[in-house]
């Protein structure tokens, strides 16, 4: 694998630390009571930091004066990777608590395959983050049990959840340029077997939560790993770059 | 001999210069648990000391201190805050050449903690992390574990929120004396 894979890899990890970190953040101060404001702003943290590891890392290898900083603040929509799910707007505590329940049952089976990787900075922040990710998975399954269980409204706003994103979960699962060329040599991430556990996993929640899954057959958006982004994007960038753009070079 | 400040000279033992830095670290506090030092935490995972040659064959050389650090949680900002606060100590202690270098595996586990420091952690109100720890899985509504009052001592206690105040805490609340406390939860 060349570098160039390597970084791009490292950054489509490090994107959707950020976004979904970013989303989360937006959260804070409006969370509908304060110990959850406190829950989801905490998750927000914890992406945050794995997205600056990553950052670190992706700077490291492409040198050419490049900081953890130039890369989350200084590149545009079409350079960002993530996949389309984590930029989802918020909506309402159904669509954030279903939104990150798909996005830490996918990133709870990654970085069990990722920190058994070659590479050994990728391992290492695959292991010291799985830790965190392992509570993140537990709060948001037991929203999405505590909700979709619930009351006839927290029931309805479940199932609208479901219906706003599931067609944004497929695109995890289906391997870009950059995960190919991992694909035996070295990180080896095998998004077939990850989907197996996570299919595996969002039965067994929504069997207990009483929703229903989706049929197979329903279309499936993509295009985020490869910089074609929903126009939600966009809006984060300007929020997000917005200071390092206006006053280039600003530091705390 | 040349004297660098009252502790440390150049011709010290290496066991002796190090003996030195940990005395100075166990002085550095975490900020936002300010009766935890850094060596109660358990961050600091290898101090190195190396003397090394003067600059241009003159002098008497000096000391190099190089410390491995782990950060306890990714996003946790007060490593930042403790990185700088380690190097200004060794600073004000003589030593000009520090390097911190960041380790991330393996990952710091509160197993790491000092027991001097759970005992800390107990008499500041923040129930300590669990001796033994439990196991941590994804699996939603498991049975939580007893956490003492650090107020009261009962063990009659539940979990209010697996997220507190910092990335290391939960929230829980005594059913006995009423009292809202921290833990510092598992890790």
């Amino acid at each position: 694998m060349d570098t160039k894979t390597l970084i791009d890899y490292t950054l489509h990890l490090a994107d959707n630390a950020l976004i979904i970190g970013h989303r989360n953040s937006e959260w804070c101060g409006h969370g509908p009571i304060l110990e959850q404001d406190i829950a989801i702003t905490n998750i927000a943290l914890d992406m945050i930091g794995q997205a600056r590891n990553f950052y670190q890392y992706a700077a490291q290898l492409s040198g050419e004066g490049a900081t953890e900083d130039s890369l989350a603040y200084l590149r545009d929509a079409i350079d960002f990777k993530n996949n389309l799910l984590t930029e989802l707007p918020n909506g309402d505590w159904a669509q954030t608590v279903l939104r990150q329940f798909f996005f830490s049952t996918y990133q709870y089976f990654l970085y069990q395959q990722l920190q058994n990787g070659a590479d050994k900075q990728l391992a290492a922040i695959a292991e010291k983050s799985l830790k965190e990710v392992t509570y993140h998975l537990r709060w948001s399954s037991e929203w999405v049990i505590r909700l979709g269980d619930g009351t006839e409204e927290s029931k309805r706003r479940m199932l609208d959840a479901i219906d706003e994103i599931w067609s944004y979960t497929g695109e995890l699962f289906i391997p870009v340029n950059f995960e190919l060329l991992t694909i035996g040599d070295g990180i080896s991430i095998d998004l077939s077997m990850i989907k197996i556990s996570w299919d595996k996993k969002v039965k067994a929640v929504f069997e207990e939560a009483i929703l229903p899954i989706p049929a197979d057959t329903i279309w499936m958006q993509s295009g985020g790993k490869e910089g074609k982004h929903t126009e939600q994007l966009g809006f984060i960038l300007a929020e997000m770059q917005f200071l390092q753009r206006a006053y280039p070079n600003s530091n705390w | 001999m040349e004297i660098i400040n009252k502790h440390i000279t150049t011709d010290q033992t290496p066991d002796t210069v190090k003996k030195i830095v940990l005395a100075i670290l166990e002085n550095v506090s975490d900020p936002e648990v300010p009766v935890l030092s850094v060596i109660d935490l358990g961050i600091v995972r290898n101090i190195t000391v190396n003397i090394t040659p003067p600059s241009g064959g003159r002098g008497v050389g000096s000391w190099e201190v190089l410390l491995s650090v782990t950060p306890t949680y990714t996003g946790c900002p007060a490593i930042d805050v403790m990185n700088m606060s380690m190097r200004m100590a060794l600073m004000e202690a003589g030593f000009t050449n520090i390097k911190i270098e960041q380790v991330l595996s393996p990952a710091w586990t509160t197993n790491w903690m000092s027991d001097a420091g759970k005992e800390k952690l107990k008499a500041y109100g923040i129930a300590p992390p669990q001796y033994k720890q439990a196991v941590c899985t994804p699996d939603s509504f498991q049975q939580e574990e007893a956490i003492q009052c650090p107020l009261c001592n009962s063990c009659h206690t539940e979990l209010v929120s697996q997220f507190g105040s910092t990335a290391c805490k939960a929230l829980y609340k005594c059913l006995d004396c009423k009292e809202p406390f921290d833990y510092f939860k598992c890790h």
